[in-house]
């Protein structure tokens, strides 16, 4: 094995620009590669943190009835807060959200919308919920730039909100815009707006009452709570691990083509090599190789495409990928209204094991292509061989 | 020099198909062949010389009949015997070299020594002592396509040579070579006969090399048509 190598490693080196064209190709499918694959661990990791800190914090306890995806639920989605939590609120450890229908007025046109009610003082989230802590002639209101964009609103801007309370009577106020917040995370955004909880909780008629329970990442969480369920954070970010999964099916298919590429090269050459070397071929069985020996230094010399394309994908890709990893990957596009939590910027994520799982899959694949056309060889005649006869 | 014989060869036949037919190219050939002759199959184009020299260099088998190579009997032999006989015993040189192109001059002599685990520093030395029996110690580090056809088929003898064979089979070496090249080539391989009393077998039709054997075997149509012996 070990001749082998050192002969198909002269045999390529030899062999000037033909191993250095497909070395190239493969190496360019590396480099893709584990790009690629290191965006979407990337994009995973910072749709989850994004997620964390502007959506769930560390988990969340939903009311019994809530359902996210179903409105209609909302009106029952309510309940006193529970006692046995008073005190992690109190310290700021657990906020309580209500989130209640509502029907807003922009420019005379009518759209649904989410009310949600945060405590202006939280500190668990990024929502700007500070600039909710004002004074102003109407209830003070905060909404993601989408939803100011669809609204054509501004800060400032006065807008009829209405609603209906516990008791089923229809109300209506004006809300204030004090402030827009830009976010990589569309499902804190999309349709809602965000008021005072006292507010509105006085409003809606329900006193200390709340919808879900955010709490603080790393808090020690509580099962059996009467009429809450504990929603943690890996079950809140399931639906993204999802997303990355479908998305990165979708990369296999690219990856697929870049392979498919890569091994034509190596295909094309090896047929090439066993058709003009047939005397070295025969030569190798006349000096003591079995002709299942010379299949196997063939074989050799094909996969080893692979390790030189690895030499040189470590001499410019790592260079690449360290510097895309430091400064990201900006989208050529505004990605906000992408309608899913993706950054403007991705950060790619490389760990060994993607490396080395690339690395071993490209060889692997690049020994099967390289065996292929090699096995010919087990069938040539060697005195023909020699005598470069063979077509 | 030692009497017993290195290749005993006994009514072989070797056909080839050739559209429905079969082309018969030995038939039933008788020879023997002693340690340390300089023997030669000559003969036209067609002949069989290649075909014997193929069958005892067992890179093929006979139809029919025996060939018997250093005590090992060819047909008989699986493939990893018969890579075995050739690493271990025996040497080629060809008509055209086929020397390992992308390899130095000292590598490809140093091949055959490859195959047989010699140390490095074993190598070296047999690799040294071969490139001086024909004069190119000066071209270790040339590649093939640097080198004229005399200096290509000398390292094809260095190659043949450096293990030490018991028998080396030379297929129309002088072919591709000027009178002057074809004369510096035979002198070398008679010395090395001479001198390691290794067997050399030729196929040729070239008057040069058959001026240089001490057995001159004619073939003509697949069989033996005469022997000739020069005591020199």
């Amino acid at each position: 094995m070990i001749l082998a190598i050192k002969l198909a490693y002269r045999n390529l080196i030899g062999a000037g620009l033909r191993t250095w064209l497909s070395v190239t190709v493969l190496s360019f499918s590396f480099v893709v590669i584990i790009f690629m694959k290191g965006v979407l661990t990337g994009w995973d990791r910072q749709a989850k943190t994004d997620m964390s800190n502007w959506e769930i914090g560390g988990g969340q306890y939903w009311q019994k009835n809530y359902d996210p995806y179903d409105p209609f639920t909302l009106n029952e989605s309510h309940a006193p807060v529970p006692s046995e939590l008073k005190d992690e609120i109190t310290a700021g450890n657990i906020e309580p959200s209500l989130i209640v229908p509502g029907t807003i007025y922009p420019q005379g046109r009518l759209q649904s919308v989410v009310i949600k009610g945060i405590n202006p003082r939280q500190s668990i989230l990024l929502l700007p919920s500070h600039k909710l802590d004002t004074i102003a002639d109407g209830i003070p209101a905060i909404i993601g730039s989408l939803m100011a964009k669809s609204l054509k609103a501004s800060a400032g801007d006065h807008i009829m909100l209405r609603w209906r309370d516990a008791n089923g009577t229809f109300d209506a106020g004006d809300i204030v815009i004090t402030g827009i917040f830009s976010t990589n995370v569309p499902a804190v955004e999309a349709g809602q707006i965000y008021i005072p909880l006292e507010k509105l909780r006085e409003i809606m008629m329900m006193p200390d009452e709340a919808t879900i329970l955010t709490f603080r990442d790393g808090m020690k969480t509580l099962t059996g709570l009467e009429g809450w369920i504990l929603m943690t954070k890996d079950e809140l970010t399931a639906p993204v691990d999802k997303m990355i999964k479908t998305k990165s099916a979708g990369q296999s298919i690219l990856f697929g083509i870049l392979l498919l590429l890569a091994m034509l090269a190596v295909f094309d050459t090896q047929v090439l090599s066993i058709f003009r070397r047939q005397r070295e071929i025969g030569t190798y069985v006349a000096l003591g190789y079995t002709r299942r020996q010379v299949v196997g230094l063939f074989t050799v010399e094909g996969t080893m495409h692979s390790v030189l394309a690895a030499i040189v994908s470590a001499a410019y890709g790592l260079p690449f990928l360290g510097w895309m990893a430091k400064n990201g990957w900006k989208m050529p596009v505004d990605t906000s209204e992408f309608g899913i939590a993706i950054a403007q910027t991705l950060y790619p994520v490389y760990s060994a094991g993607l490396i080395l799982s690339t690395v071993l899959i490209v060889t692997l694949t690049t020994a099967a292509v390289s065996y292929w056309p090699s096995r010919r060889i087990a069938e040539m005649n060697p005195t023909d061989a020699l005598r470069g006869r063979l077509q | 020099m030692d009497n017993s014989p290195i290749i005993e060869i006994e009514k072989l036949v070797k056909k080839f198909p050739m559209g429905r037919g079969e082309f018969t190219a030995l038939n039933g050939i008788d020879l023997r062949f002693k340690q340390g002759e300089f023997a030669g199959l000559i003969g036209p184009s067609g002949s069989g010389k290649t075909t014997l020299l193929n069958i005892i260099g067992s890179l093929d088998v006979p139809s029919s009949g025996t060939a018997v190579v250093m005590g090992r009997t060819i047909e008989n032999l699986t493939a990893r015997e018969s890579a075995k006989l050739r690493k271990e015993s025996l040497g080629f040189i060809f008509q055209s070299y086929n020397l390992l192109a992308v390899h130095t001059v000292y590598e490809n002599v140093e091949f055959p020594l490859l195959l047989l685990n010699y140390t490095a520093s074993e190598r070296k030395k047999m690799v040294s002592d071969a490139l001086e029996w024909v004069g190119l110690t000066e071209k270790i580090k040339s590649k093939p396509p640097q080198l004229s056809g005399g200096e290509c088929q000398r390292v094809a003898i260095a190659r043949a040579m450096v293990k030490r064979p018991s028998l080396v089979l030379a297929d129309e070496p002088t072919a591709n070579l000027d009178t002057a090249n074809s004369h510096n080539i035979l002198k070398t391989m008679e010395t090395l006969n001479r001198e390691l009393k290794t067997t050399f077998l030729f196929a040729t039709h070239d008057d040069k090399v058959i001026s240089y054997l001490r057995r001159k075997i004619f073939l003509l149509d697949g069989k033996v048509d005469k022997e000739e012996i020069t005591s020199n």
